[in-house]
């Protein structure tokens, strides 16, 4: 029975872990229709700065939070403002995936060419220290995880009802010819999401950095599983992000244990390819492709 | 108030607009009429900065506006209700309502704003709270009239409001124009519906082909023979 719990709570974990991967994914993608695939890429070049912050100048891991967060908010406006923007008129949406996929390469590339292909260990000040609840225990780092998922999935979602810049960028991804209509910058706005979701990576690179090795290919380690997350969750939905994200942990953490820890990744992409052959939509996105309606 | 000098316009290379000009002065209903494919709601969309002339010259309140952006034309006080309502359909009413006064100048008064227009869509108020997307198609419209008025522009345009509604709720449409002129915002209406609309304008444009070739008072448009075979059918 012990076992079992402690098995459900290291998927609850993991489900903290890919949720927090996640939600910066499904923001792009929801409100700027692209899929960017350069979202591993992101979160490995946050945890390298976490690292570098964090060994150079002696500080705790979650220190470097000043410094990431800005970094990666500045990355994402950028790609959006110099990669996107100038491919949005074009008529293949296609093309955006290509570009985001080179500069996923460009940016692994970088990595190797400025920290080579060792492996990167962020000190842990603590954060790898166990805490324990009767018999069961859990990693500090990955509590803290589990909490900063849930106050950003809250934190965005009051972000996006109770705002004004909020409430446009969710008028700009349901109508986008009408947003502009109401006298907004569209283009301000796709700047400013694509920063906001690179921002969310960079929270996460920070939280992941003193638990997990950092390399240059860590990001498709997390972000092949981010993407099952998200399809799951309903392609832009954030809430339905979370949720999907604890289901992925569970159905990981119980797989690795019962059938086998080679297979979990069989079981969660049979279980990816299942969903988008019965529910295409997600579990929880199902008016995603009725937003022209009105 | 707005000058519309010789502009060409269109979509890519299709060229639509040939050489219009039509200019509204403050406070007055004015309607542009013609076919479908006329070229009347491409004026609409070009004087709103969505597309910009290939030549020509848009002026409003003696700023040159030809090369704005849609949102800054916005900003400058001229606001399109667009056909087919357009409205945000997983937004709630008053969502769509608040994104309605998005622009500086209505920002800061949108609570009194929404009361105001409120009163002048009872209806509206009683579904303040559901989503957009589950409203009539009559509903709908006064939804999007009552988020152009938000914006509290000088110039408010209307892009076929009656287009696929009941009868009575085209009546209470053009009442509502009526009611938004009497307040003193001025009026640029595009409809079909092309009897109604010269009743409450005072000038009327009659567009064929991209080009405008009548320019009349509303009243002597009523009376010309031509326009009454071709767009009043009598």
């Amino acid at each position: 029975m012990t076992t079992f719990l402690q098995i459900l709570l290291n998927g609850l974990m993991l489900g903290g872990l890919f949720a927090i991967v996640s939600i910066g994914l499904t923001l792009i993608f929801g409100i700027i229709k692209v899929v960017n695939f350069a979202h591993g890429e992101f979160l490995m070049g946050g945890m390298f700065i976490t690292w570098l912050i964090t060994t150079q100048m002696g500080l705790h891991p979650y220190a470097a939070v000043i410094v990431v967060v800005p970094v990666l908010f500045v990355m994402g406006a950028l790609t959006q403002r110099l990669l996107i923007q100038p491919l949005m008129s074009a008529r293949d949406d296609h093309i955006q995936i290509f570009a985001t996929v080179g500069l996923s390469t460009a940016l692994i590339n970088l990595a190797l060419l400025i920290f080579g292909a060792d492996i990167a260990n962020t000190p842990p000040h603590g954060l790898r220290a166990p805490l324990e609840f009767g018999e069961l225990r859990l990693l500090t780092g990955q509590v803290m995880i589990f909490g900063a998922a849930i106050v950003l999935v809250i934190g965005l979602e009051l972000f996006l009802k109770y705002t004004q810049t909020g409430r446009a960028i969710r008028a700009v991804a349901q109508n986008r010819g009408a947003a502009e209509l109401m006298g907004i910058n569209v283009n301000h706005i796709y700047v400013l999401t694509f920063g906001l979701g690179a921002a969310c990576v960079g929270l996460a690179a920070v939280l992941i950095a003193p638990l997990y090795p950092t390399s240059s290919n860590i990001g498709t380690y997390f972000v092949l599983t981010a993407f099952v997350v998200v399809v799951l969750g309903g392609l832009g939905s954030i809430p339905g992000a979370f949720l999907g994200a604890l289901i992925i942990g569970e159905v990981d953490a119980l797989s690795g244990y019962y059938i086998g820890s080679d297979l979990r990744e069989a079981v969660v992409f049979g279980l990816f390819l299942l969903i988008l052959i019965l529910r295409p939509s997600g579990l929880f996105g199902a008016r995603q492709n009725l937003s022209h309606l009105s | 108030m707005l000058t519309v000098e010789n502009i060409h316009a269109g979509y890519g290379p299709t060229s639509i607009l040939q050489d219009v000009s039509l200019d509204v002065k403050e406070g007055e209903i004015v309607t542009i009429v013609g076919a479908n494919g006329a070229g009347k709601t491409t004026t609409l969309r070009t004087i709103a900065g969505l597309i910009t002339p290939t030549s020509g010259r848009i002026t409003f309140c003696g700023e040159d506006i030809t090369r704005l952006r849609g949102d800054q034309v916005v900003d400058r006080g001229i606001t399109l209700i667009p056909e087919g309502r357009q409205l945000f359909p997983d937004m709630t009413v008053r969502e769509n309502l608040l994104m309605g006064a998005y622009r500086r100048a209505a920002r800061d008064f949108q609570d009194e704003r929404l009361e105001e227009v409120l009163d002048i869509f009872p209806r509206v108020r009683e579904r303040l709270h559901q989503t957009a997307s589950s409203l009539s198609g009559g509903e709908q419209q006064m939804v999007a009239i009552a988020r152009g008025m938000m914006a509290n522009p000088r110039l408010l345009m209307f892009d076929e409001p009656s287009l696929g509604l009941a009868p009575i709720i085209v009546s209470q449409v053009f009442e509502v124009v009526q009611q938004i002129a009497a307040k003193g915002t001025t009026v640029l209406i595009v409809e079909q519906n092309v009897y109604s609309t010269l009743k409450v304008a005072q000038r009327g444009y009659v567009l064929e082909n991209g080009r405008v070739v009548i320019s009349e008072s509303a009243e002597d448009l009523l009376q010309d023979d031509y326009v009454r075979q071709a767009y009043l059918g009598i």
